[in-house]
């Protein structure tokens, strides 16, 4: 047997020895996510194991192991993946100190802000949010004005973010803000800190599905201290050159945002044929839905081909620098197309808003929800600008 | 394995695009087109694909082949797609070859000389009606003596017309859309009662309609077993849906090359119409839909390589995919050429009516769409 083969074995023998049924449940609604940070809604088995996998740092498989990771190589945790989701076991913990805010310590962070921030995101102790938008700075991110003055030994924090997820419930944040007025690019630097400073305001802004993921946030003389005990600074980067931290982690967004294309990537057809009936020969009873549905489980298989090509290219250096751009695109638009068959299969009964027989509207709030999915981090159209003009080099205006 | 080319499988794409580039480019095309040529390729170059090792691609090195799999022929297929280079490779070293492997020894040791020679073309005979419907064969072969007797017709047997030898796959028992039942021949095209009617089509390759009036094979003649031919056609069907899969992509990574290329030179109103947003977005949306397709060919290549029971489903997705995002790839490239599009002159109509044709060979995005609804149990 081969190392992967005996790591394959290893890992689906741990993996069902260890994982608590509740976990091997199917993910219904946003209460099944487990998030952790400081004032955690557990629901049963979700800390057992988040702790189980944290301990083995397959919380964060492909992290370096001083840094709380399992120090797996990529095929490692490809398989890890793979086993994980044949056995129809859940996330141990989802998170934007993860997604984000890891790889980009990971890549620009000093040591010390490796040691003393990365540990806690892989054992779910701190949950981070993220500070970009503006009311004025949407698709133009870089116009942000939230402005951080040098104090000597803080920065003061003054100004306002949108569509922050989940601000209400994060810890920490980190947060884009001005440390030059006189520059747009260079005047950007990416700032840490903590959500309980004085003069953090979160605001929950009720969006069409009814649920409310994203805050305002409101930032009044708050106080950063410039290092967090002798030597970890609250800066990533050199100060003024947060937009290039802001850029690769735009690149992590873009992918992961993506990925929600081949997410609960079984066919929909095989599913609803069930629900909606079969003619004699077996088929789903509605020709016009089979046919759609086959062209999203081919999209679906297609693009999952495409995230892994995608994900195997960007570790080995081999991918275009602004191929996330193109997975961001074509994964949100796969992804909100799958959620209008969805609709389009459940009929009348998926627009019952907060009926029991429709979990609460569950169906369709979840539909609304994927609108969003080609405007935030970055529209469907400034995606397309990018690839037209870095990737297919055609000429400005 | 990464779902990427390795660095063997970029040596032999980058002598593969030269030697296509160079030896069957958009202009020997032409040249076969404009004189008519009733093979449709030239005998020379495929004696050159044989020397670049090109034919014994599927061939085990223990019969003189270079024993490498779909991967690599579809790095060649790639590149004949890109340049339109006119060959029976799809045909004979792929598919064909495909079919051999799955059939005996004799039947190896009698027809892979030739095809590594380059001196042999083989054609499939598989569809009996307009569109590609292989399960629905019907057409008889009836034991007679020590072997069986053909009666039938076949079309859109593209190379037929220049092939020495038939892969035919006919009942031997059974009724149409019955699995069991049929069996697979390689029949010579000289046999008696055989004869073929070719026919230029719309991106000026060869195919024929072949007539099997009372054509008498030997037992040998048989690829595989007797009534057990559905495994031979669907190693073979595999082999060329993949392939035409890369040939595909092939045609629509190069129709979009020209056409971006086109629209960044191209002035209108005093400005570069690739300046134009509605443009720009357009072609970023193709760019995004050939990446995808490139993923599910090389994948299902892969699949393939490796045995995997899941690789027809792949298969059918990439042939679906690499089809649609092709099929793009051409009509935009037509629509942003504007008038000259519409022209022999330009490159980009050659493209179109490639594609159009492949499309076609082995079953169009419909037909696979619907062979992954039933994959997928509805």
């Amino acid at each position: 047997m081969s190392d992967l083969e005996s790591f394959r074995a290893e890992t689906a023998a741990w993996l069902e020895a260890n994982c608590p049924p509740e976990m091997r449940q199917p993910v219904v609604d946003e209460s099944d996510i487990c998030w952790g940070g400081k004032n955690p809604t557990f629901k049963p088995g979700q800390k057992e194991w988040m702790d189980k996998m944290a301990a083995k740092g397959w919380t964060v498989p492909d992290w370096p192991k001083e840094y709380g990771g399992g120090g797996l190589s990529r095929a490692e945790t490809k398989i890890l993946l793979q086993e994980m989701g044949r056995l129809k076991i859940r996330s141990p913990l989802s998170s934007f100190g993860i997604w984000m805010l890891g790889p980009a310590l990971l890549h620009f962070g000093t040591e010390e802000q490796k040691l003393h921030f990365l540990p806690p995101i892989a054992r779910g102790e701190v949950r981070w949010c993220q500070g970009y938008s503006e009311p004025g700075s949407g698709s133009d991110l870089a116009s942000l004005q939230t402005s951080a003055e040098d104090k000597g030994d803080h920065y003061l924090i003054n100004g306002q973010k949108i569509w922050t997820s989940y601000a209400d419930k994060a810890d920490w944040i980190f947060c884009l803000t001005r440390t030059d007025k006189s520059t747009k690019h260079k005047g950007i630097s990416f700032m840490l800190f903590d959500m309980t400073s004085k003069g953090v305001e979160t605001k929950p802004i009720v969006l069409i599905s009814g649920q409310s993921a994203f805050c305002e946030t409101f930032f009044t003389d708050v106080e950063v201290p410039k290092t967090y005990g002798d030597d970890v600074s609250s800066v990533v980067g050199e100060v003024n050159r947060g937009w290039d931290v802001a850029k690769y982690l735009l690149g992590h967004e873009r992918s992961m945002i993506s990925g929600d294309g081949s997410s609960g990537a079984t066919s929909l057809g095989s599913k609803f044929a069930d629900q909606y009936g079969r003619d004699e020969m077996g088929r789903l009873d509605d020709p016009m839905l089979r046919a759609q549905m086959a062209e999203m489980d081919i999209d679906v298989l297609a693009f999952r081909a495409m995230a892994e090509r995608f994900g195997d290219t960007f570790k080995a250096n081999l991918c275009h620098p602004a191929q996330p751009n193109m997975m961001k695109y074509a994964g949100t638009e796969i992804n909100k197309r799958r959620h209008e068959l969805i609709m389009s299969a459940g009929g009348s009964e998926v627009l019952e808003w907060e009926s029991d027989a429709s979990n609460g509207g569950l169906t369709a709030r979840g539909w609304l929800r994927t609108k969003a999915n080609s405007i935030e981090g970055g529209t469907s159209e400034v995606m397309l600008n990018v690839v037209s003009k870095q990737i297919l080099q055609l000429p400005n205006a | 394995m990464p779902l990427y080319l390795n660095d063997d499988q970029k040596m032999l794409q980058d002598s593969a695009a030269d030697f296509m580039k160079g030896e069957g480019n958009v202009a020997h095309f032409r040249e076969f087109r404009d004189k008519n040529c009733k093979d449709g390729f030239s005998h020379a170059l495929w004696k050159q694909f044989a020397e670049m090792g090109f034919t014994g691609i599927l061939v085990s090195e223990d019969e003189g082949g270079l024993g490498l799999g779909h991967t690599e022929a579809g790095v060649v297929l790639e590149e004949i797609g890109r340049n339109l280079t006119p060959s029976p490779f799809l045909t004979t070293a792929v598919a064909g070859v495909e079919a051999l492997n799955a059939g005996g020894k004799a039947l190896r040791d009698k027809y892979f000389p030739g095809i590594l020679s380059g001196d042999s073309v083989l054609a499939l005979a598989i569809d009996e009606g307009p569109k590609h419907r292989p399960d629905q064969i019907a057409m008889a072969a009836t034991r007679e003596g020590n072997g069986f007797k053909l009666d039938g017709k076949k079309q859109f047997v593209v190379q037929g017309g220049s092939a020495d030898t038939l892969v035919v796959a006919a009942r031997t028992s059974g009724s149409a859309g019955e699995d069991k039942g049929l069996t697979l021949f390689a029949v010579d095209t000289s046999a008696s009662g055989l004869s073929r009617d070719s026919v230029r089509l719309v991106d000026s390759a060869m195919a024929a309609h072949v007539e099997f009036d009372g054509v008498v094979v030997d037992a040998d003649a048989v690829i595989g077993e007797v009534d057990e031919g559905s495994a031979v056609l669907q190693r073979m069907l595999n082999a060329g849906r993949a392939g035409s899969a890369a040939e595909t992509l092939g045609v629509g990574a190069g129709a979009m090359d020209i056409t971006v290329e086109y629209i960044k030179g191209r002035k209108q109103f005093d400005t570069i119409i690739g300046t134009f947003q509605a443009l720009q977005h357009r072609a970023a949306h193709l760019y995004s839909e050939m990446e995808i397709a490139r993923a599910t060919v090389l994948k299902a290549q892969q699949m393939l390589d490796e045995g995997s029971s899941k690789a027809e489903m792949m298969v059918s997705v990439a042939k679906a995919k690499a089809s649609k995002a092709t099929s793009l790839s051409v009509k935009e490239g037509v629509q942003m050429h504007g008038g000259v599009g519409m022209t022999d002159e330009y490159d980009i109509g050659l493209y179109m009516k490639r594609d159009r044709a492949l499309s076609e060979f082995m079953g169009d995005a419909n037909y696979h769409t619907n062979l992954v609804a039933e994959m997928h149990g509805y």
